[in-house]
């Protein structure tokens, strides 16, 4: 295996709504503070990756556009995944193995403020027997919520303490867009959303990109005096059927964890994508994470939800703590589609 | 229908499922999109000058595709004539455009942009020819929108050919 690191990372705030900047005009300064972070240009890149949905965008090959901010002459060699950019990072990592590229820019970006995004999640559910019904995704949510209290995997004193704990870590990040001192009494007095969840279980919508650089070997050492190396990247599907999955547990993330090798040594730092509260106990407990573990110390999904972009802002956030000796060793996770059925794990260390 | 027939009917195998999808978006052109139709609704054409080859973006997009450069808040006016760097002369209808048959769509490269604007052209179609030179017809004042509408067609105007070597890159 080629040893292969994060070198670079940017981000845009995360916000409720970008009342005058479309997708792209997120995307160009968040890629121009990336050039300027790593002194690299765009004929640097021996492979550009992409990840974003045309339904957030409400148009077909929406995403093409996004090479605006990246500068696409001469002709570049680049990809795109309808998926968070943490995939698209997995497909420039896997053309970085097989030697077709040292170094590599990956970004996502994604607008969900333009649509309802509830709604709009529908349409990643089974086209047959589940997508007519047209159930959003909080109620999707809500329902894997309620199984994971009734069969007793979780409390709702968890799910709230997970809100409290995110929420102050993300006081030091600009880029949060809910922070602040919150009890878990204050969270369990509010009103249900969608029973059993309040609004507080749910990670806020947002609009937002982010953007990293990959680097292999030599040309990583070159660029960071300490780089993020990738020792473990793995990405694994549950089936669509939620009836045969068990919804109290995310085994996509434990074989990830697994084949990544998270449990081989310590873990300083993690940083998880889960978008609900109860979502994000069930993949803590599949990565095996201790008290030793700083989880989150960004915030998370739950303080910022660009979509798209913040299952990829996880890999960056880790990274930029391993560039700066906070951490030695850090796990991100990345999720996809309903009630976590697909998730990635990315472990990153420092020697 | 008689008993066994409706029986017959229950039993039968799903084979259509009907299921309307439509989604609702509060859609935002952007700023550049944005700057650009707020003037075309003063009949005004903007574009956007690339800082790295100088060439002119109309529309602007915000960034030099090619480049990757933002152009910033920097607009350049462009002329509303140009020069016809491409043509086709259409003979099939098509759902959007309401022109009787055979009308010509043209690429036209607009005195001072470096990009194409695709419309129509009224002209007799033995006279369409690359190089013609040509100018916007805007809607009457009252009616203008922020929409590239506004202009409802080109037509040739008395000027000579524009040289080959100027639009040679635009086709």
């Amino acid at each position: 295996m080629r040893e292969v690191a994060v070198v670079g990372f940017t981000q845009s705030p995360s916000v409720r709504r970008e009342p005058d900047r479309n997708e792209i005009e997120i995307l160009i300064p968040v890629i121009q503070a990336l050039r300027e972070q790593t002194g690299l240009s765009s004929k640097d890149f021996d492979f550009i990756c992409s990840g974003s949905s045309d339904y957030l965008a409400g148009q077909s090959f929406a995403f093409v556009s996004g090479l605006d901010a990246v500068g696409a002459w001469p002709p570049v060699c680049e990809s795109h995944v309808e998926m968070d950019g943490a995939w698209a990072l997995y497909e420039a990592w896997v053309k970085i193995q097989m030697g077709y590229a040292d170094t590599a820019l990956v970004y996502g970006f994604g607008k969900p403020s333009m649509g309802d995004l509830p709604l709009t999640m529908a349409l990643q559910l089974d086209p047959y027997t589940m997508m007519p019904l047209w159930p959003d995704a909080i109620s999707i949510a809500a329902l894997q919520a309620r199984h994971c209290l009734e069969s007793g995997v979780l409390r709702a004193e968890d799910m709230a303490a997970a809100a409290v704990r995110d929420r102050a870590n993300a006081k030091g990040n600009p880029n949060a867009q809910v922070k602040g001192d919150f009890s878990v009494q204050q969270i369990l007095a509010e009103p249900f959303l969608v029973n059993p969840l309040r609004k507080s279980d749910c990670a806020p919508i947002s609009d937002g990109a982010s953007a990293i650089v990959l680097a292999a070997g030599d040309r990583a050492k070159q660029l960071r005096d300490r780089p993020a190396w990738i020792r473990g990247l793995e990405h694994i599907c549950e089936p669509m059927d939620f009836g045969i999955r068990d919804l109290g547990r995310s085994r996509g993330t434990e074989i990830a964890a697994r084949k990544a090798g998270v449990s081989n040594d310590k873990i300083d730092v993690a940083e998880l994508s889960a978008p609900f509260t109860h979502q994000e106990i069930l993949v803590e407990r599949a990565l095996g994470l201790t008290q030793k573990t700083k989880v989150n110390p960004s915030g998370g999904a739950l303080a910022g939800n660009p979509l798209m972009a913040v299952g990829l802002s996880r890999i960056g956030e880790c990274a930029t703590r391993i560039w700066s000796g906070e951490a030695d060793r850090a796990v991100a996770h990345a999720t996809s589609g309903p009630c976590l059925q697909q998730n990635l794990v990315c472990v990153l260390e420092g020697n | 229908m008689s008993p066994s027939e409706a029986e017959d009917k229950t039993t039968q195998p799903v084979t259509v499922l009907p299921c309307p999808i439509s989604l609702d978006y509060a859609y935002s052109a952007g700023q550049s999109a944005s700057r650009f139709l707020r003037a075309i609704a003063e009949g005004k054409l903007l574009g956007q000058r690339c800082p790295v080859d100088g060439r002119v973006y109309f529309p602007s997009r915000g960034a030099c595709p090619m480049h990757g450069v933002t152009f910033g808040d920097d607009a350049v006016e462009l002329s509303d004539k140009g020069t016809i760097v491409t043509f086709s002369i259409v003979r099939v209808p098509s759902q959007n455009i309401a022109l009787p048959l055979p009308y010509i769509t043209v690429n036209v490269l607009l005195d001072g942009a470096d990009t194409i604007l695709i419309h129509v052209l009224d002209a007799k179609l033995e006279d369409v020819h690359m190089g013609m030179r040509v100018q916007a017809v805007w809607k009457p004042k009252e009616e203008w929108t922020t929409s590239t509408a506004n202009i409802l067609y080109f037509r040739p105007i008395d000027e000579p050919d524009a040289k080959y070597e100027s639009y040679k890159e635009h086709i």
